[in-house]
């Protein structure tokens, strides 16, 4: 007890003798009006309090480290559309509570709502980031935590807007909590490994609702990515862990729930696939876990390309897609073992739970639409279901490419998903 | 219009003590009410009855449609000796047979989604196939009329009748499949679609489709598709030519009914 009240004394003993901690605070009418004004006068520790008003000022630049910018009844920052509206240049910054807006459009820069360059440590938390051209960008900035932020942005096309929180060149970012809509990209990593990223919603993006590139070793958890328009695309990195997230309704020929491309080892746990045109896409994925996910009403549960190799499908459940797995080839690359598949008409004499039929769940017939994609047309025909019976009495038919020796009998959890809800027309 | 009411209510009266239309629309109640006792949920049962409503209801139109019109000859032919106009009376017994039969499969197949409270699960689903089984019933009853009062011989009728189910229901899909895989370098979207539009169960098929499956067919990449199947506008032409098709076997069997020489 006495140790802890000397080591307290002691804290209290060194903070005291730093220099002093100001606050300055800005507000219109004030002794400092503009934010320019305080963010040069700044000392490292300082704390700058911006009060509520629309402050347009030309792009602001925080050059001192350690400071922190904090934003009392939502002040606006605007850009005017002009130009980019906060940059922080320094280590250890802290941006709260702030409305920034309005960087325009434009071809030449990278505009930004908020941007860390070369600032490690730094927080951007609580702030609301509307209609910006990019929202978010991290350059070069180690260690930063971007969270509970709103970003959002209403860009007509992909070539007039940026990402939402966009990672350069950033490693160790913790990107939480936050939502992100309307952007390019949702959340972009760009060579930017050991991140984590949990809790985000990601949603109505002109394309991915998250899209890394080389960036290994990242974690992301108990996100949702929903409507956007290409789902989401992960590609060039190894050692990604992507667990409970939901990846829904992803609608349309090049649109997927979640794209693999050319990751090296990795785990894909425990997430849910729901409504999207292609649940799960992986080409070119090599030794990736991929257990315990639901799929459940995919136009394709899971397309498994044939240089997709080592991939292992075990405990997923596959209910109500239309296409449970299809491939480009007769060869097999990937195994599954031990799935529940809605599909699977086989017996358990033995009664452990597992059927004594393998199950085969690339039919016939998705090799024909692989094939001849038009054929699609005849989905759930009863020239369809005649097929599958065909395939039924005459194994042979069916495409020995992959097999699931052991196919579960009953589910292994309650699909969490609300199957129970079709959807109509795409929003 | 007197006339035709009189036919529709006789025709009721007569369909409405019929064992083989209680039973087929007990079939349809038990096994809706089957379904979701094993556990499925709202679209998954829609699904799994599509297809059986894709099949049976063609077929009991055709067959049952044809061996109604065949056994009910003597009874139009002495009601022909009375003056009565033939539109009104042929009008009077087309729906005199489908209203039954789409009666029975609409109160068969719809009230074990009421009963467990399918309210929610897929209800606009649900809807669009209960009303596409009601089109085929008219549609294909239609065609069972036209068979019965074009053939004279039962045997063949009934014979045609199977023809023309199977055709319709397996082998005109079959033969789009075989064509796809054979022309599939050439562009084929608006072919496809117009051979959609050509058969009524692929129309009931995609109109469902729509409802159900709709993310998996816009994974197909082409605009045309998307379009068609993708839109509520698409949806609705599908809906609107399905309607449309109830004309077509009334029309055609109306015209042979009434020129017909007893």
């Amino acid at each position: 007890m006495t140790l802890a009240l000397w080591f307290a004394m002691l804290i209290a003993a060194a903070d005291l003798g730093r220099l002093p901690v100001d606050t300055i605070v800005v507000g219109p009418g004030g002794a400092v009006s503009a934010v320019t004004v305080a963010l040069e006068r700044a000392k490292p520790g300082d704390v700058v309090v911006v009060t509520a008003g629309t402050y347009r000022e030309p792009t602001l630049v925080l050059r001192t480290p350690n400071v922190t910018l904090l934003g009392r009844g939502w002040p606006v920052l605007d850009g005017e559309g002009k130009r980019a509206v906060l940059v922080v240049e320094a280590n250890d910054v802290t941006v709260r509570g702030f409305t920034v807006t309005g960087t325009g459009v434009s071809n030449l820069e990278d505009r930004a709502g908020i941007r860390a360059r070369n600032a490690s440590r730094c927080r951007i938390e609580g702030n609301r980031v509307y209609d910006n051209l990019w929202g978010i960008y991290l350059e070069r900035s180690a260690d930063c935590v971007v969270r509970d932020n709103d970003v959002r942005a209403s860009g007509e096309n992909q070539s007039s807007s940026g990402n939402g929180i966009h990672l350069y060149q950033s490693p160790r970012a913790v990107i939480e909590d936050n939502r992100i809509a309307g952007q390019r990209d949702g959340i972009y990593f760009e060579f930017s490994e050991s991140g984590l990223t949990r809790r985000n919603v990601s949603e109505k993006n002109q394309r991915y609702g998250l899209h890394f590139m080389y960036s290994d070793s990242c974690l992301y958890e108990n996100n949702t990515f929903s409507a956007n328009a290409a789902g989401v695309a992960v590609m060039y990195s190894r050692g990604v862990t992507i667990a409970t997230n939901r990846f829904e309704d992803a609608w349309g020929g090049g649109a997927y729930g979640l794209l693999l491309k050319e990751i090296l080892g990795g785990e894909i746990r425990g997430n849910i696939f729901e409504r999207n045109s292609t649940g799960i896409f992986l080409e070119g994925a090599t030794r990736l876990q991929i257990r315990d996910n639901d799929f459940i009403q995919n136009g394709w549960a899971a397309r498994v390309f044939a240089d997709a190799t080592d991939n292992h499908f075990a405990g997923n459940h596959f209910r109500a897609n239309a296409f449970d797995v299809t491939t480009n080839s007769r060869s097999a690359n990937s195994t599954f073992d031990g799935n529940w598949w809605d599909g699977y008409r086989g017996y358990d004499l033995n009664r452990d739970g597992v059927g004594d039929v393998p199950f085969h769940p690339v039919r016939l017939f998705a090799l024909i639409v692989e094939q001849h994609p038009a054929s699609l047309l005849l989905l759930r025909s009863p020239t369809v279901a005649v097929l599958d019976a065909a395939e039924r009495v005459m194994p042979m038919l069916t495409p020995e490419a992959l097999v699931d020796k052991r196919p579960l009998i009953k589910p292994l959890r309650k699909s969490v998903g609300n199957a129970g809800v079709a959807r109509g027309a795409p929003r | 219009m007197n006339v035709i009411r009189l036919i529709v209510s006789a025709g009721l009266r007569d369909l409405s003590r019929s064992r083989w239309l209680i039973g087929y629309a007990l079939g349809f109640f038990v096994l809706a009410e089957g379904l979701f006792w094993f556990g499925g949920s709202g679209p998954q049962v829609v699904l799994s009855l599509l297809n059986i409503v894709l099949m049976v209801v063609p077929l009991v139109a055709l067959v049952f449609g044809a061996i109604h019109v065949y056994a009910s000859r003597e009874f139009v032919e002495l009601l022909l000796s009375q003056p009565v106009p033939r539109k009104p009376l042929f009008t009077g017994l087309w729906l005199g047979l489908a209203l039954p039969l789409a009666g029975a499969f609409a109160i068969g197949a719809g009230l074990p989604f009421v009963f467990n409270g399918g309210g929610g699960a897929g209800f606009s689903a649900l809807a669009t196939l209960a009303a596409a089984g009601v089109v085929l019933s008219f549609i294909f009853s239609g065609i069972a009329t036209w068979i019965a009062w074009t053939t004279d011989d039962r045997l063949r009728g009934v014979g045609l009748a199977l023809g023309v189910w199977l055709a319709a229901t397996v082998l005109y899909d079959g033969a789009i499949l075989a064509a796809t895989a054979a022309f599939g370098d050439y562009p084929l979207e608006r072919p496809l679609l117009a051979a959609m539009i050509l058969n009524p169960v692929d129309l009931a098929r995609l109109v469902v489709l729509s409802q159900l499956d709709a993310s998996a067919l816009m994974g197909y990449t082409g605009a045309l598709f998307n379009k068609a199947l993708g839109t509520a506008g698409g949806a609705a032409m599908a809906g609107a030519a399905l309607l449309a098709w109830c004309g077509v076997p009334y029309l055609m069997s109306a015209r042979r009914f009434a020129r017909r020489d007893f």
